[in-house]
């Protein structure tokens, strides 16, 4: 299982041709806290870089686009509930979706986690 | 405002001191101000339960006094007809040391901003008045316009204007200034602590108790900040959190909750106009206003409860039964609250708290309610 990063701040995590998809640490810590979460549902499908969920935090709403063209096979439910779960746990419990990759071929010009990390250090 | 990165941005004379906090610095009002420190919600909770000290130095403090006769008596009652031109309260019944809240109207009685007034302490013939920093530049053109006969203006927008706010607000400042457990809400002093000035009032935009203070720009204003900021009751809170705390408190922020389009009853803030200045019919627009007050408004501000989880922010629709009936003008979360809010304009029949409106949030269609204003309760001390 490999993970790549956007330079939107978004994560995907690969395992086979399924892919989880969430918002990185980095970015919700510049959101701050997280009041609301707006998943797709399963059957819905995107293509890269189309806008696939929406985070609210207290100040505003941001967008979160797909990182990688597909169907969403299943949306995190838990996050209506305790949208706190995506600062909490931003890279793990706070996933926002999963999606089936139309092409693997898209992951090829995400980063992987050094070069995000250097990315951020950039910024 | 646009395009605001290519313009100049002032900076306050505090900008140095929120650097130094971690203040996430963002263009605002032709200022370069802090959005943020250590997050919105933990600063607007802050300031519920201790005191937050906001930088409102980007505002436009002012004073407007007479060309003649300051100090004379009658003084008050000329420099209050002068103004009374602009504005529809009756400003020539505050006592000395008495602010109270106006808005600046054009001919067609439309909202041009917000406003204190109040009576100088001490000195028949002097106004002091605090405008919105958006619009502080054609506020002072207008003023000076319209009243250059009898008045004359000294802007004050050079030196720090800040407001510590929460239910530790007196006992902080106190320590500085014993006179300040003495005002009430909407009470000003003025101030000479050696050579330095100080405006001294007992208000703020947050619907907490607290203070708002014009300091001279030297050492003697930083110093006193710095002072305030070390004490361990005080954080330094930013733009987004002063946003929740006004929201929470139903008070308008000019140029969402109503502008030049919108009129004082329309934006529920009749209650400016006191019956002195309705009997006398003499403000601008007063025949738009006072047609309002009779025939009721056809869209009026209104609190609006959503009742699922996701916030509706300024431009979100508001449909009843598919049909568009207004618009959301400020809406996020309330932190205190625990949940979403918002306000906006919605037409006359929609008005009555309870009723059922949909908040078309992208797209889809979410449940929500007219409710009471505030959604907090003001802590002011009366």
């Amino acid at each position: 299982m490999s993970t790549y990063f956007t330079e939107d701040h978004e994560w995907i995590s690969v395992d086979g041709d399924t892919g989880t998809v969430g918002i990185t640490k980095y970015a919700a810590e510049q959101l701050g806290d997280v009041v609301f979460v707006e998943v797709p549902e399963a059957g819905a499908s995107f293509g890269k870089g189309d806008d696939m969920a929406v985070v609210e935090s207290v100040k505003a709403a941001s967008d979160v686009y797909a990182p990688v063209a597909g169907e969403v096979t299943e949306g995190n439910g838990d996050l209506a509930d305790a949208p706190e779960t995506v600062n909490e746990d931003p890279e793990g419990k706070g996933w926002f979706c999963k999606i089936k990759l139309s092409d693997k071929g898209d992951l090829d010009g995400l980063m992987d986690a050094d070069a995000y990390k250097t990315f951020c250090e950039g910024l | 405002m646009a395009d605001q990165t290519t313009e100049t941005l002032r900076r306050t004379p505090l900008y140095d001191l929120h650097v130094e906090h971690g203040g996430k610095m963002v263009p605002f009002a032709g200022y370069e101000m802090p959005v943020q420190f250590e997050g919105v919600k933990p600063e607007h909770l802050w300031t519920r339960e201790h005191a937050g000290l906001f930088d409102v130095s980007h505002m436009g403090p002012c004073f407007l006094f007479l060309k003649d006769g300051m100090g004379e008596p009658g003084g008050h009652e000329k420099i209050s007809a002068a103004i009374e031109r602009l504005v529809p309260s009756n400003i020539a019944i505050l006592k000395p040391g008495q602010g109270r809240l106006s808005v600046l109207l054009n001919d067609q009685g439309g909202i041009l901003d917000d406003l204190i007034i109040t009576r100088m302490p001490g000195i028949d013939g002097m106004l002091y008045i605090v405008v919105n920093g958006a619009v502080k530049v054609q506020d002072w053109a207008l003023m000076e316009e319209k009243l250059s006969d009898v008045a004359s203006l000294q802007k004050a927008d050079d030196r720090i204007l800040m407001a510590l706010q929460g239910p530790k607000a007196e006992a902080v400042l106190a320590d500085h200034f014993p006179e300040a457990t003495d005002l009430t809400f909407m009470r000003c002093a003025y101030l000479q602590k050696g050579d330095e000035k100080i405006m001294l009032s007992r208000s703020g935009y947050t619907g907490e108790d607290g203070y708002e203070l014009l300091l001279p720009n030297n050492a003697f204003g930083t110093g006193l900040v710095k002072e305030l900021l070390a004490d361990e009751r005080v954080k330094p809170i930013g733009l987004g959190a002063r946003d929740s705390l006004r929201l929470e408190a139903g008070l308008c922020l000019y140029g969402h909750d109503m502008d030049a389009s919108r009129d004082p009853v329309e934006a529920d803030l009749g209650w400016v106009i006191q019956k002195s200045r309705r009997e006398r019919a003499d403000f601008p627009g007063a025949e738009r206003i006072l047609k309002a007050f009779s025939d009721g408004p056809a869209e009026k501000r209104v609190g609006i409860q959503p009742l699922e989880r996701a916030p509706a922010r300024e431009g979100t629709e508001i449909h009843v039964n598919g049909e568009r009936v207004g618009i959301v003008t400020s809406g996020g979360f309330g932190p205190s609250v625990d949940r979403p809010i918002a306000m906006g304009y919605v037409r006359a029949d929609i008005t009555a708290p309870g009723t059922k409106i949909d908040l078309m949030v992208r797209g889809k269609a979410r449940a929500a309610e007219v409710c009471a204003l505030p959604f907090v309760q003001p802590n002011y001390k009366r």
